[in-house]
């Protein structure tokens, strides 16, 4: 067998690569990206296909046609990219899947790089499909390659649920054989894939009815040590902080797949009268299994019930705490000692000197709703800069500042880097321009998705101008301009130009990520 | 053997460099371990650490559980202080003295207070220019807590040349000299 250090990321993609994918399609974000970076690099090796997509929504519809071709195929996205691609993803459910179809999403509890902590594992449920959740690079290989099995046996889409913690941590794996690709095959399922209330009614049932037969593959996915008084129900990492601070005494349940296999938890609970719930992200164990537990008397202890923090990832302190164990910290710093250190903008980073122009651009314009976006440029939302004033979700700041302008705002911008616009600002865009709304859009071209990592972007330079012009935005307010210091007075006019203009102006910033740059140095 | 290694800085200051050069060693001595690393937005200048866990027998929690960690590394000292809860009662806890200006914060104030939890500063900066390079500053730092790591002589010397014996002969010995002055210095 061969040995591999790897991270959890990567010992999933390997997992893949073993079970026999044909493809692999993802959009980067932390803590996913390092699966489809790791795939992309060893294409050739393994002979797949692997590539990054326009958005989350896309990269799943690919890996569900290339299911419907017969092969298997893996999706990898960020806890947040699962609401762009929940309309497929909810639907394949009910369609079902021919070749194995896994999606890997990775949840970021305590948000290291994210704007929220959604916790996928309510996705599974809602979709009624599959679920497991391993608790380090072994198990992420190893779920992996049985996620496929699974998702062919059933036939619905499998979903492998990591936590930052294990898709950043790295250890050694075995890896086994290699199983050979499916063959290509073109059969078309109409009475399956043709979604129209009549077929779609028949596969939501058939859906239903495979319900029973997943609670029992989830009982193949526990380890039980059963006993009385108190004990554990812990889930994937939980069970990393339960068996390292744990005495060997505590009796316990661990759960690695969902649904809740719910036989086997009546069997453990049986002789316990108090059940602490450890699990690395939302109460989900807990809300499914409180009501049930204290109608029979129990007492049930975890985040719900306030003994573990409802938010943030769960650690070794908070679960020493949950376990009536003491946390002694010898050297504590009083935070007045302390001080943050965000992340910031690299030397030479384009996105700064734009929104040195763009601040001075709109100095005089007192009330100015500048909307940003997500990417490395977020970070002009933090001082000294301060140019911009939102980040919900990718894409929004197309129509935030829409929006705001048929509110009646006069000066609305929003802001967007290159891989944002294509991920899903061009719908929106498509609307400023038919609507002739009274708007600015920055778009700015660093030609890279930097944030990430510098993965390869969908548009840069001219596409993204003939996209804009494509979209119905007027050619002659469809300007470019480059980022530099030395530009820096006739950027700003043409800033104050085009926002002073009453319709829709896209401004393009065009300047390569000085990362990638370097990179690119280094390689010559 | 069991040992809990934190070793922090600010992104790219090369921290996972050390944790990479410990782990070859531990590789060669068949100990298993696990390295959690930060991936993402932090790796812009900002705060980033690796809790690597060195052990003969299964390792569980992927990070170091507070009060824990037999050593503390700090590449800058803000962060030092940041990640000093991690340390045990008995653990080593080394620093290097040169402040990384890119947040402001009191530094005198900072520096009394790693001294006042038995921490150990370095001009690790300054070892690194004598052997050749400030871009060593890591490899000093490694060379400094190398005899608390409990590997065998020369097992450190070794992964060293490893990791950067493919690379320009001139590299390699800056690097070897920066650990040796490194090694030198405290104790
Ligand atoms: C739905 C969703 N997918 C992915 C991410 C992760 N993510 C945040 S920013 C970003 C890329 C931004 O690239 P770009 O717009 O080109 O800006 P840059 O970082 O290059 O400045 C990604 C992939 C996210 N937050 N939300």
């Amino acid at each position: 067998m061969k040995k591999e250090i790897v991270l959890g990321d990567e010992a999933l993609a390997l997992g893949a690569i073993d079970a026999g994918i044909s493809c692999a399609f993802a959009y980067p974000g932390t803590p996913s990206t390092e699966i489809t970076d790791f795939l992309i690099a060893k294409k050739n090796e393994f002979g797949i296909q692997a590539e990054w997509c326009a958005n989350e929504k896309t990269a799943f519809e690919a890996a569900l046609g290339a299911s419907f071709a017969g092969k298997r195929a893996l999706v990898s996205m960020k806890h947040v990219g699962l609401n762009v691609a929940a309309d497929a993803f909810m639907n394949s459910a009910i369609s079902g899947i021919k070749g194995g179809l896994v999606l890997a999403v990775a949840d970021d509890p305590s948000m290291h790089s994210s704007q929220n902590e959604q916790d996928s594992r309510y996705y599974a449920e809602f979709a009624k499909i599959f679920c497991l959740e391993p608790r380090n690079a072994q198990e992420c290989y190893e779920f992996t390659c049985k996620a496929f099995d699974l998702s062919e046996e059933l036939g619905i889409p499998v979903m492998v649920r990591l936590v930052t913690r294990i898709a950043h941590t790295r250890e050694e794996i075995e890896r086994r054989e290699r199983r050979a690709q499916n063959k290509l095959d073109e059969e078309m399922k109409w009475n399956e894939w043709v979604l129209l209330p009549g077929n779609a009614r028949i596969q939501f049932k058939k859906l239903l009815e495979k319900q029973s037969l997943l609670e029992k593959k989830s009982t193949q996915f526990i380890e039980m040590k059963k006993g009385t008084g108190k004990g554990v129900i812990c889930a994937g990492n939980a069970i990393n902080y339960f068996m390292e601070v744990d005495s060997g005494k505590t009796p316990f349940l661990k759960i690695s797949a969902y649904p809740l296999p719910m036989e086997k938890i009546k069997e453990f609970v049986k002789e316990l009268n108090e059940i602490i719930i450890l699990e690395d992200g939302y109460p989900f164990i807990e809300e499914r299994l409180k009501g049930m537990l204290e109608a029979s008397g129990k007492k049930v202890k975890g985040k719900l019930s306030g003994l573990i923090p409802l938010s943030g990832e769960l650690t070794p302190e908070s679960t020493k705490k949950a376990l009536g164990l003491a946390v002694k910290i010898p050297f504590s710093v009083e935070t007045e000692f302390i001080v943050g250190r965000p992340p910031q903008p690299c030397n030479g980073c384009p996105h700064v000197d734009l929104f040195n122009a763009l601040n001075e651009a709109v100095q005089e314009q007192k009330n100015a709703m500048v909307f940003g976006d997500i990417g490395c440029y977020t970070l002009g939302a933090l001082k000294p800069l301060n140019a911009i004033n939102s980040c919900i979700d990718m894409g929004s700041s197309v129509n935030l500042a829409r929006g705001a302008s048929i509110a009646g705002t006069k000066t609305a911008i929003g802001v967007i880097g290159d891989s944002t616009f294509v991920h899903s600002g061009m719908p929106a865009l498509a609307e400023a321009a038919k609507r002739k709304s009274n708007m600015t859009l920055i778009i700015l071209d660093n030609s890279t998705v930097a944030m990430t990592g510098g993965q390869e972007t969908i548009a840069k330079g001219k596409e993204l101008m003939h996209i804009c012009e494509g979209l119905g935005v007027e050619k002659e307010h469809i300007k470019v301009i480059n980022p530099l210091p030395s530009k820096h007075a006739e950027n700003v006019e043409v800033i104050k130009k085009e926002i002073s203009f009453n319709g829709l102006s896209v401004i393009i910033s065009k300047r390569a990520c000085i990362q990638i740059l370097k990179r690119l140095a280094k390689k010559k | 053997m069991k040992k809990n290694i934190l070793i922090c800085g600010v992104g790219g200051q090369g921290v996972l460099t050390i944790a990479k050069i410990i782990v070859m060693a531990a590789q060669s001595q068949g100990i298993k371990f696990k390295q959690n690393e930060v991936h993402g937005m932090s790796q812009r200048g900002g705060s980033v650490y690796v809790h690597l866990r060195l052990s003969d027998s299964e390792i569980f929690s992927p990070i170091i559980p507070k009060g824990k960690a037999d050593i503390v590394l700090a590449l800058e000292p803000m962060e030092a202080l940041r990640y000093a809860p991690f340390l045990s009662r008995e653990g080593l806890f080394v620093s290097s003295s040169a402040q990384l200006k890119n947040i402001e914060y009191d530094y005198g104030k900072t520096i009394e207070k790693i001294r006042e939890l038995g921490g150990k500063l370095l001009d690790s900066k300054k070892l690194a220019e004598k052997a050749g390079n400030a871009l060593t500053e890591n490899v000093v730092l490694l060379g400094a807590i190398s005899k608390k790591l409990g590997f065998k002589e020369n097992t450190l010397r070794k992964a060293l040349i490893k990791a950067f014996g493919s690379k320009e002969k001139s590299i390699l010995s800056t690097n070897l000299k920066a650990f040796e002055l490194g090694k030198n210095a405290l104790l």
